[in-house]
């Protein structure tokens, strides 16, 4: 993954060419953070001269009150609209993100950063370990939701914005979105977590597990040092997102996409063939990932989730976690979403409340199960958009 | 009487007769949390016309999304179960309007409004107004009037009371009535004076603007 290098940072967003006047703005960002004082991760680690890639939309006003942080999920990153330069395919929130959309870029600077592990230019195993000058393999630190949001706290610094007007991110998105609140709530005006929990369930480790053992049963794994031996563990890697991708559906979207049509023939094959149109999907589904995600990268991130539980330093009490909160702050949940069922925004609700936050809660009708904040959902753009207004309101920001 | 579903108010204009009257019990610059807020029509109001701090408790989620939708701050949620989440103390007042009668339990309700809150204020269909009192005694049957349209065996409102019998629930529990105020047929509010009679049998809804008291915590 190639990233141009940022202007320094300035009064104004980094760069946007002023040819770009519409959906295709956006500026490339890669700093190098943690060069004066490193970055002490969960582990003890500590991260020293790290890079942090990320893109920037729409411009930061001049008193930088009226940034989005938007943060990705497991198998995002930070394009979030226009072109992926990878997949070639659209941005991950090109529904969301844009002039005139819910987090309108002309009314918002919207930042999405590269998680800590990630593998589109922020430090993550397949990166240069600086000491040895070969990829990090396994040889990277094991880091945490609290370590990739530390990480982009260091980054706001650099970019010289103190406050947040929003952060915002679905599932893992949603997971750091609720590990900002915690950490810094000062530093947070408003937030929306969405289709999230505030721990990795059992039944979620047990899922991450399967796909972590697909991964490292691939003999071309190699001990994590494929790149090395050249080549990547692209079966294990595709049958992990194949298993992801089931619980990102329901069922419902599945039989009504799917239901049990045949791919392009009339009858079975008596074969293991893929002969429904469900096997289809989920085969292209891996194999695509495989191009554009780093393997090692997905052992990292998904232990990152399963580590995570906001309320374990408070004793297990979640509102303890949310002391000093004053955020405004929208918790989005799915009907069907059964990867991060409602009950789990509800506990979050609960213990927002608890310690006083201002709080809202919808829980959006949809058939599309987890991946419907990523999809044609028009009641969660209304939902969540509204929210954005009602926080801009409040926070004086201009429409 | 208007009907009850109408559309949310805006920022300037006329809100639903017993709405008003909540609204003016309700100091300016306060922390409000409005249960059963319904499509959010007296919280807007509150929060752009008397610079509130709301937030609000509904039930139905079409509610709840057009609530969020507004730059409201409303979660999901059941005055029977939820609540109980709230700290003590964290509001000014807790308003229950159109609500009480359709709770499970309408006297733990009531608790609750009152720890949440320093003052609660609570609204809810008279059953002895006139009206009713003449459906029964010359139909026999269930009254059923604009406000409250059901058949017996579909209503939500399962724990009708009169003006009457809130009063003396109130005295019970050791509540104090700051103020009482009836809206009568014609939408005109009253204060409910010397007779309870006469409040009682001409008044639609009552208004109560409730305070501890001697209440236990």
């Amino acid at each position: 993954m190639e990233l141009t290098m940022a202007a320094p940072p300035g009064d104004t967003a980094p760069t946007r060419s002023p040819t770009e006047s519409g959906n295709q703005s956006a500026g490339d960002g890669l700093v190098r953070l943690g060069v004066d004082v490193p970055l002490r991760l969960d582990s003890g680690v500590e991260l020293r001269d790290f890079p942090v890639a990320y893109q920037t939309y729409g411009r930061l006003n001049a008193d930088k009150s009226n940034a989005i942080l938007v943060c990705h999920a497991l198998s995002g990153d930070q394009y979030l609209t226009g072109t992926h330069p990878v997949t070639g395919r659209p941005g991950w929130w090109e529904t969301v993100v844009g002039p005139g959309k819910v987090l309108d870029t002309d009314r918002y600077f919207v930042l999405c950063v590269n998680v800590l592990g990630g593998c589109m230019g922020t430090a993550g195993p397949k990166e240069i370990n600086p000491e040895t000058g070969r990829p990090w393999g396994l040889g990277f630190p094991v880091i945490t939701i609290a370590d990739m949001v530390r990480a982009q706290a260091l980054l706001l610094d650099h970019l010289g914005i103190e406050t947040l007007f929003s952060v915002v991110g679905g599932s893992m998105g949603g997971m750091q979105v609720l590990q900002w609140l915690a950490l810094y709530p000062e530093r947070v005006f408003s937030a929306a977590p969405i289709a999230t929990a505030a721990y990795h369930s059992a039944q979620n480790i047990a899922f991450h597990e399967t796909g972590r053992q697909a991964i490292t049963a691939d003999p071309d794994w190699h001990q994590g040092d494929y790149i090395s031996h050249d080549v990547i563990p692209h079966r294990g890697l595709a049958i992990a997102r194949m298993i992801a991708h089931i619980t990102y559906m329901s069922e419902s979207s599945l039989h009504q996409k799917f239901g049990r049509k045949l791919q392009d023939r009339e009858a079975v094959t008596y074969g293991f063939d893929a002969d429904f149109q469900v096997e289809s999907y989920l085969r292209h589904q891996g194999s695509t990932f495989v191009d554009r995600f780093d393997a090692n990268s997905y052992l990292y991130i998904t232990r990152a989730m399963d580590y995570f539980d906001l309320s374990e330093p408070h004793g297990g009490l979640l509102a303890e976690a949310f002391q000093g909160v004053t955020s405004r702050i929208c918790v989005i949940s799915f009907t069907t979403d059964w990867l991060y069922p409602t009950p789990e925004s509800r506990h979050i609700v609960k213990a927002l409340n608890a310690s006083g936050a201002n709080v809202s809660f919808a829980e959006i009708p949809s058939d599309f199960g987890h991946d419907a904040f990523l999809l044609k959902e028009p009641e969660f753009w209304k939902v969540l958009g509204g929210f954005i207004d009602g926080a801009a309101e409040h926070r004086g920001l201009r429409g | 009487m208007n009907d009850v579903r109408q559309e949310p108010g805006t920022r300037n204009d006329e809100i639903r007769v017993d709405l008003r009257v909540i609204a003016d019990m309700v100091d300016p610059n306060s922390r409000v949390l409005d249960v059963g807020c319904g499509d959010g029509a007296l919280l807007y109001h509150l929060v752009h016309n008397k610079q509130v701090d709301g937030r609000g408790i509904e039930i139905s989620r079409d509610g709840v999304n057009a609530c969020v939708s507004r730059g409201l701050s409303v979660i999901q949620g059941d005055a029977d179960t939820d609540l109980d989440d709230y700290p003590t103390d964290s509001f000014d007042y807790v308003i229950l309007s159109q609500t009480l009668q359709a709770t499970r339990e309408p006297r733990t309700v009531l608790e609750n409004l009152l720890r949440i809150g320093n003052r609660a204020i609570v609204s809810f269909p008279n059953f002895a107004h006139w009206r009713m009192r003449l459906s029964l005694l010359l139909h026999g049957r269930m009254p059923q009037t604009d406000v409250l349209p059901y058949e017996w065996y579909e209503t939500p409102n399962i724990h009708f009371c009169t003006i009457k019998d809130f009063i003396i629930l109130c005295d019970e529990m050791g509540i104090t009535i700051e103020r009482s105020i009836t809206v009568g047929y014609d939408g005109r509010a009253r204060g409910i004076g010397s007779s309870m009679f006469f409040a009682n049998l001409i008044g639609e809804q009552g208004v109560f603007l409730l305070n501890r008291g001697a209440a236990k915590r």
